[in-house]
């Protein structure tokens, strides 16, 4: 089957790749362009892993075809920072030594900024289940959700 | 030398730095085991079996071969048949021999997901695609899945070579019960006299899996001159190196492991099962090979720690001295043998003080995938068990729960039923800290309507280890430090390394970046387990970070022409010491490491040793519910886990241990189990139906580090990782029993089993 051409932005950058039409965004991300940051946990969008924001949604890019990708604004985990500058929630995960192994800590970081990005202000109820898609086996989620509303109040001036 | 005394200042150790690895861990670039790409890699997939318990007739791998893209095909037949061979793997025994036959299956398929060929292709697609053309002929054999039913009389017997061992008269018939072990003091049958209170309770809980989010992966290279290099993730590059060239019929300098990032582990990645398939097709194919697990894989063909049977007795006087206590522990070891039923039996009563104690278990083999270790092997479940009963003794006596362990806590000099006399713990101070603390000491608040709350508090143990370690110290030329650690960096040990070197040195932490060494490049360091690296590998590091200390001394006096001894190392830098103080301006680091070259050369210190006297680690935990009765939901409110840690390195991550063990518990006490169809397949492979506990099932998970140090290291750490999940299922059971009345013996206490005991009592 002919491959499709694909002409999309990721991380503020012009992209284009081919892909097979049941290739998933995953994949496309990983194989075809070397963004090895977003990481497949499930494959079927159970544990957020994968997770990347396409016009301003959260979304797990192994749910998505590479094919969607067309037209779209993409951020992945390599976009999240400013140049040699962290995210703040990036610099918070690691002030609150919010993560342990590391493997989810894109999934979740990409998530707690599409959260931050709708809700400045979130609850620590409204963070727990806004990140009850993204697993981490290690932490129990405490230093997550901390580091999360620190990097909110950061980011509100607080 | 040690770093314990009161008069000691430390600037590094017990701060909470950076770590040294953590930007690539949040900027996406750190390399997990399917990051990594090699020139002219192809990638293989696993035909897997579909029965629980087949004879393979035959394998027909024609039409796999000529699909397009197709490099090679193995089957077990590819593989050295391996005599039977006892290995020490970390966390219990295993057999050499039963571990190739589990990497992939020869003769029998033992359980649904067993490895039975393996395709290497061009493409994953193509590989997955072809590993479906491979016909695999099986007659279907009668399987079990229970430890009941594999030891009734008459079960389908797994392995016709297996007899019991530990048992008197050795057995003439085989049978599924690999193993009898049993732990005695005193005269627990005689002593039971002595008790007026006795409870007595049958407990069971599930396998539950490790869960890590990454799943294997590796890539393998073998050479044509016989020289293979792997890239994978895993909890001991020396010990995936060690199984390939046993697996392979290698010898151990002709294969080279790089350790990737791993990607959660907890005792699972301390086997092999992709890297011998992978190094087999390299070697056929003569390409690199590329090998990912997908989840559904991880669940059926991997992991995960047992499920058991345990039987309780406790007996105690009215005023809450236990006389008496017997634990028969059953687990389920999978297809081949090797639970960790001898450390669950050991750990059972390890919390307290007795004098006639008898605890005795079984090791079964069914039609299940091969347990692999997962935190603490072994004691969670014995614990389960053996703290519900002690909860429901203080309900019987109508004492407080807490208050009943405090009377009979182990201490400094009690002799565990399991052989040594304990030292140097902390239990009674975590009980006290416990029992004191405001979480405790607070009032429940009153339960919405329809709902009931409940409090529950339980204590667990671990023996901790040390081991071979390796660890070096280099200073490089402009007075900045790397350090090498033979050990995967599996939740922050990197940091922890550079902070003892940093500390010895007497430098910034910033200063010192910590590696972890593949194969070639550090010592042998055995695994990534039992809560030893720390402990041990922290020793060998501190060691040789001392030697640079000295040998930066000896340089300073080389530089100022006086003796060695008349030099002394403070705060980074040399200082001429005795009748030379005050004669020379200190050097510093960088001054010395600048001159290296005309004071003998470059200067570095490796250590190699084998560390002994880990600190057992305990553990007390309190767990607020509130159970929903007409849902039977469970919810945590709050949670506190107080542990003994000796002393902590980097205490946000012995922290994030105690907490991330904590939730880790609470999930296999609510949610977590395999459930099989009657045809002996998983039919929950997938997180949707296997359920971990997820951000907005929990609260924050309070800690309390008590710090009683532990001489035989250097800053007084003790194993803090796997003893946060030895209490928790307890302290749910208990806070459960609290809030409604009911004793729950199962695991886990999910909303359809909770709603079943609810509706039980008020019928």
């Amino acid at each position: 089957m002919a491959k499709i051409h694909v002409t999309t932005k990721i991380n503020g950058e012009d992209a284009e790749f081919l892909c097979e039409p049941q290739q998933t965004m995953l994949d496309v991300l990983r194989d075809e362009l070397s963004l090895t940051g977003s990481k497949e946990g499930c494959g079927s969008g159970d544990c957020g892993a994968c997770s990347i924001i396409v016009d301003g949604r959260l979304v797990c890019s192994c749910l998505m075809f590479g094919a969607e990708a067309s037209g779209a604004e993409i951020t992945t985990i390599e976009g999240i920072a400013n140049g040699d500058t962290l995210h703040p929630l990036q610099q918070k995960f690691l002030e609150h030594a919010a993560l342990q192994c590391g493997f989810c800590t894109p999934g979740v970081l990409v998530a707690s900024k599409a959260l931050l990005d709708a809700n400045p202000s979130p609850t620590e109820e409204q963070a727990r289940y806004w990140l009850a898609g993204n697993l981490c086996r290690c932490t129990g989620y405490d230093k997550i959700i901390e580091a999360v509303m620190d990097a909110a109040a950061e980011m509100r001036g607080e | 030398m040690n770093y314990l005394g009161k008069d000691v200042q430390l600037k590094v150790v017990g701060t909470r730095p950076i770590r040294p690895d953590g930007v690539e861990k949040v900027n996406g670039r750190a390399a997990f085991g399917a990051d990594v790409a090699v020139s002219g890699m192809i990638h293989a997939k696993v035909v897997r079996s579909p029965h629980a318990h087949a004879r393979i007739k035959s394998i027909d791998t024609s039409k796999a071969e000529a699909v397009k893209g197709v490099s090679a095909v193995i089957t077990g037949a590819d593989l050295p048949d391996i005599p039977s061979e006892e290995a020490f793997v970390g966390e219990g025994p295993a057999n050499f021999r039963e571990m190739s036959h589990n990497v992939i299956a020869r003769g029998k398929v033992l359980y649904d997901g067993h490895a039975v060929a393996a395709v290497a292709a061009t493409s994953a697609a193509i590989a997955e695609e072809a590993a479906r053309l491979v016909e695999v002929e099986y007659e279907v054999l009668p399987h079990v899945i229970s430890v009941e039913e594999a030891m009734a009389d008459g079960a389908p017997v797994l392995h016709d070579d297996m007899f019991t061992q530990g048992v008197d008269p050795k057995p003439t018939k085989a049978s599924n019960v690999a193993k009898r072990v049993e732990f005695k003091l005193g005269d627990s049958n005689a002593a039971f006299s002595k008790a007026d209170v006795i409870v007595e309770r049958q407990y069971k809980t599930q396998p539950v899996h490790q869960a890590y989010i990454e799943p294997h992966a590796c890539v393998v290279s073998y050479n044509p001159d016989g020289q293979a290099q792997i890239w994978c993730s895993s909890q001991g590059q020396f010990m995936v190196r060690a199984f390939c060239a046993k697996l392979l019929g290698m010898d151990i300098a002709s294969i080279r492991v790089m350790p990737l990032e791993i990607g959660g582990g907890f005792g699972g990645k301390t086997l092999v099962y992709l890297e011998p398939l992978a190094l087999a097709l390299s070697k056929k194919s003569g390409r690199p090979v590329k090998m990912v697990m997908s989840r559904e894989e991880v669940f059926r063909g991997s992991g995960p720690t047992s499920g058991g049977t345990i039987n309780v007795k406790i007996g105690a006087t009215k005023n809450g001295r236990i006389v008496a206590a017997e634990c028969e522990t059953i687990l389920q070891a999978g297809a081949f043998p090797g639970s960790p039923v001898g450390p669950a039996c050991m750990t059972a009563f390890a919390c307290y003080d007795l004098t006639d104690v008898t605890a005795f278990g079984y090791d079964v083999v069914s039609n299940r995938p091969k347990v692999a270790a997962y935190r603490a092997p072994g004691a969670p479940i014995s614990t389960f068990a053996v703290e519900s009963a002690v909860d429901e003794l203080a309900q019987n006596l109508g004492m407080d729960p807490g208050e009943l362990r405090l009377i009979n806590a182990a201490k400094d000099e009690t002799k565990a039923a399991y052989g040594p006399t304990l030292k140097n713990i902390g239990f009674v101070e975590t009980l006290e800290a416990a029992v004191a603390s405001q979480h405790y000491t607070s009032d429940l608040g009153e339960a919405p309507k329809g709902k009931r709350r409940g409090r529950g508090i339980a204590s667990g143990f671990w023996f901790n280890i040390g081991g071979e370690s390796s660890g070096a110290t280099y200073v490089n030329e402009d007075g900045t430090v790397t350090v090498v650690s033979g050990n995967p960096d599996i939740g922050g040990s990197r940091a922890s390394m550079g902070m003892m070197a940093a500390e010895v040195l007497g430098i910034e932490v910033e200063r010192v970046r910590t590696i972890v060494g593949d194969t070639a490049s550090v010592g042998y360091s055995f695994l990534t387990g039992g809560s030893r690296v720390t402990f041990a590998t922290g020793m060998a590091v501190t060691q040789s970070a001392e030697e640079v200390r000295d040998d930066l001394c000896r340089r300073a006096a080389l530089i100022w022409e006086i003796d060695a001894d008349a030099v002394e190392w403070r705060d980074g830098h040399a200082h001429p010491a005795g009748e030379n103080a005050g004669k020379f301006d200190p050097l510093s680091l960088s001054d010395i490491a600048a001159k290296s070259g005309r004071t003998g050369g470059p200067i570095a210190a490796k250590s190699s040793i084998n560390a002994q006297g880990a600190g057992p680690g305990y553990a007390t935990h309190i767990c607020d519910v509130e159970v929903d009765e007409e849902t039977g939901h469970v919810a945590v409110l709050r949670y506190t886990a107080v542990q003994d840690v000796g002393k902590a390195i980097h205490p946000a991550y012995v922290e994030g241990q105690m907490q991330g063990g904590a939730v880790q518990g609470i999930g296999w006490a609510l949610n977590e189990e395999y459930i099989y169809n009657k045809d002996g397949r998983l039919d929950n492979p997938g997180f949707l139906d296997y359920r971990v506990p997820v951000a907005s099932d929990l609260p924050m998970i309070e800690t309390v580090l008590i710090e009683v140090p532990n001489p035989r290291h250097p800053f007084g750490a003790k194993g803090v990782g796997e003893v946060p999940i030895v209490p928790p299922m307890a302290a749910v059971a208990n806070a459960i029993s609290n809030a409604t009345g009911l004793r729950m013996p199962n695991l886990p206490m999910s909303p359809p089993h909770v709603r079943a005991a609810l509706d039980a009592a008020k019928a």
